[in-house]
């Protein structure tokens, strides 16, 4: 609760805390919604904003609003899958790699920095183009999970490499500590708050990719995403024909959930950093 | 000799683990998948509605299954994939039949490439710049606003940014044209008329990369040098009263624009796919718009020759920055 009230004095981070609460209440409505996302015409077709479709309706007669509701919960659903699963890998490739070093090190790590390097978005647009109809929201959080564990990985082992050359280790090792609890008692909570800084970048790389594929009519187009939503705003011409709050509304959203993950992930990484956290000390001395 | 057993040749063997691990998920992927791509192809054209008699579709799945190279054992295929890909052959496209994949990709690819590198170059030098200064400056006033600035446009991706520059410039505001590489009807030439009108084209998804880059570049190059300023020999530069300027350029800039090297290399494959991306949204005639025809058209060599050349092309191009990177760095020429 300390840490909380500290944070809540940076401005980044009560602005992303406000506005993930706002988008977090919008995905929790969907379950009230009185429309099935799934279904068309079930409201007036091109309505603007008014109530009591205050975000509008889209020329396939749902309710702007209440379909938000939906995607947000959706694309949550999906980077929480990918995310959490890509974590599970980083940190094992990360600990193997760090603890292990030598040949196992040197092996693990050029294989993990063929996935930093490569150009990851043809790659999955070629199994999705493959996958096209089977590719349920499940599968698409763990196909991008199976990509998303390099670069944390590397930040794990990094740390890794640090801790194992430290005192405590070989304390832990001669008074003989096996090396899967030294690793969870002692390790893990050096690296639990790297897993929390990463997972919040893993979850906008995550969601910016279903994003993009959703837009080139890759994922399944029928459930409503964050990404799915613009795939049909832009193929109805929603921009030509004027109906501006269809394509702004998703387009809104994910901006703000954007930057508001993003404003989070840093900001909290600062205030886990010890450096800052030094000069932070430092400032209320004075 | 051990500059290149220590250097040269490690980076040598990543790039060719890039290339083998790149090249062998293209191979796996469409093997994995429960879909038959010979099927997928055989219903994509009679869900056109044209009649095939079922002879023509047993010689049709025979000729596919020899063009995807499915045919014979599983090692076989990897092999033969292989042996095919030194070749350069991609096999024909499947819906601008025949025209081979690998003239269709080098007839986007220029563009591509043109628009690729010119915005990196230009994005890496200016975010750098401004980063370097704003976080040498950090408690300036314009350091902070550009800092605002880039917090809120760096996390934006791709696709949602140049949509919104072009509902803003193309639609709200029409100052430029909203799609394609050039005017339709206009002559290729090497003539001013023409090169204006290519650069008209290509302003807003230059624009689009070029700021997203620069927001990146800048709030990486800022925190580097912010920890720089906190070393001791900037400390004791000060305190010599070497002129800010001086500290600024010479010792600061300068050893913070080392990792940024590095993470030019490793990001390439991202740069990459959001111009991909940028492509698909203003039309322009490069290899995002190939793919997202072939992606509509169901055109899966395409896909598979695109992804096998990006990854090449990527991990060549970081090969090319890691093998500069000692131009730069005298302490790995003097190891």
């Amino acid at each position: 609760m300390e840490s909380f009230k500290e944070l809540m004095k940076d401005g980044r981070f009560k602005f992303a805390f406000i506005v993930i609460c706002v988008l977090a209440l919008m995905s929790i409505l969907s379950f009230f919604s009185p429309y099935n996302p799934l279904k068309w015409n079930v409201v007036p077709r091109d309505l603007p904003p008014r109530w009591p479709h205050i975000l509008g309706t889209t020329s396939q007669g749902q309710d702007l609003f209440w379909q938000s509701t939906f995607a947000i919960r959706n694309s949550l659903i999906i980077a929480l899958i990918a995310s959490s699963i890509s974590r599970v890998i980083a940190v094992i490739v990360g600990l193997i790699a760090g603890y292990k070093g030598g040949k196992v090190d040197t092996i693990l790590m050029s294989i993990n920095d063929s996935f930093v390097v490569m150009p990851l978005l043809p790659i999955l647009i070629l199994i999705a183009s493959v996958m096209r109809e089977n590719l349920t929201m499940v599968t698409l959080g763990l196909i991008l999970s199976l990509f998303g564990w390099a670069w944390d990985a590397r930040v794990i082992r990094s740390q890794i490499l640090s801790l194992r050359e430290r005192e405590f280790t070989y304390t832990a090792i001669l008074s003989g500590t096996r090396t899967f609890s030294l690793v969870i008692k002692e390790y893990f909570p050096f690296i639990i708050p790297i897993i929390f800084s990463t997972v919040i970048n893993n979850m906008i790389w995550a969601i910016g990719m279903e994003v993009t594929l959703a837009i080139l009519g890759l994922t399944n187009i029928e459930v409503p995403t964050i990404g799915t939503m613009i795939h049909w705003a832009v193929n109805y011409q929603s921009m030509l024909l004027g109906y501006w709050w269809w394509i702004l509304t998703p387009v809104v959203i994910s901006i703000l959930l954007f930057v508001a993950l993003y404003l989070l992930s840093s900001s909290l990484s600062e205030y886990l950093d010890p450096r800052t956290r030094i000069q932070r000390i430092g400032k209320a001395g004075q | 000799m051990l500059f290149f057993k220590r250097y040269l040749l490690p980076r040598i063997v990543q790039f060719l683990v890039v290339v083998f691990v790149g090249i062998t998920i293209v191979f796996i992927v469409p093997r994995l998948t429960p879909v038959d791509p010979v099927q997928q192809v055989i219903n994509r054209i009679t869900a056109q509605g044209a009649f095939l008699d079922p002879a023509a579709v047993d010689s049709m799945r025979k000729s596919l299954t020899e063009l995807y190279g499915l045919e014979g054992s599983m090692l076989q295929q990897y092999f033969a994939f292989w042996g095919r890909l030194f070749r350069g052959d991609f096999g024909p496209s499947l819906f601008q039949f025949p025209i081979p994949v690998t003239q269709l990709i080098m007839t986007s690819l220029p563009w591509t490439a043109g628009l690729l590198i010119s915005t990196t170059l230009i994005s890496w030098i200016v975010g750098n710049l401004l980063g370097g200064l704003a976080g040498y400056f950090k408690d300036r006033r314009w350091a902070k606003v550009l800092d605002n600035i880039s917090m809120v446009i760096r996390p934006i991706p791709y696709y949602i940014f140049a949509l919104l520059l072009l509902i803003l410039f193309a639609y709200l505001f029409p100052i430029f044209p909203s799609a394609g590489g050039y005017s339709v009807g206009r002559r290729i030439g090497f003539n001013w008329a023409f090169i204006s009108d290519v650069l008209k084209h290509s302003f807003l998804p230059a624009t689009s990369l070029v700021v997203l880059g620069i927001a990146a570049n800048f709030m990486t190059m800022k925190l580097i040098v912010s920890n720089i300023v906190a070393e001791d020999y900037v400390m004791y530069a000060k305190a010599g009263g070497l002129k800010e300027s001086k500290i600024a350029f010479k010792y600061v800039l300068k050893n913070g624009l080392l990792p940024q090297i590095t993470g030019l290399a490793l990001s390439l494959g991202q740069i990459f796919g959001g111009a991909l991306i940028t492509e698909i949204v203003f039309s322009y005639p490069g290899i995002g718009t190939l793919v997202y025809g072939a992606i509509n058209s169901g055109d899966y060599n395409l896909i598979m020759g695109v992804t096998s050349l990006s990854v090449i092309g990527i991990a060549g191009a970081t090969l090319i920055i890691d093998l500069l990177y000692p131009l730069f760095d005298p302490r790995i020429r003097h190891r």
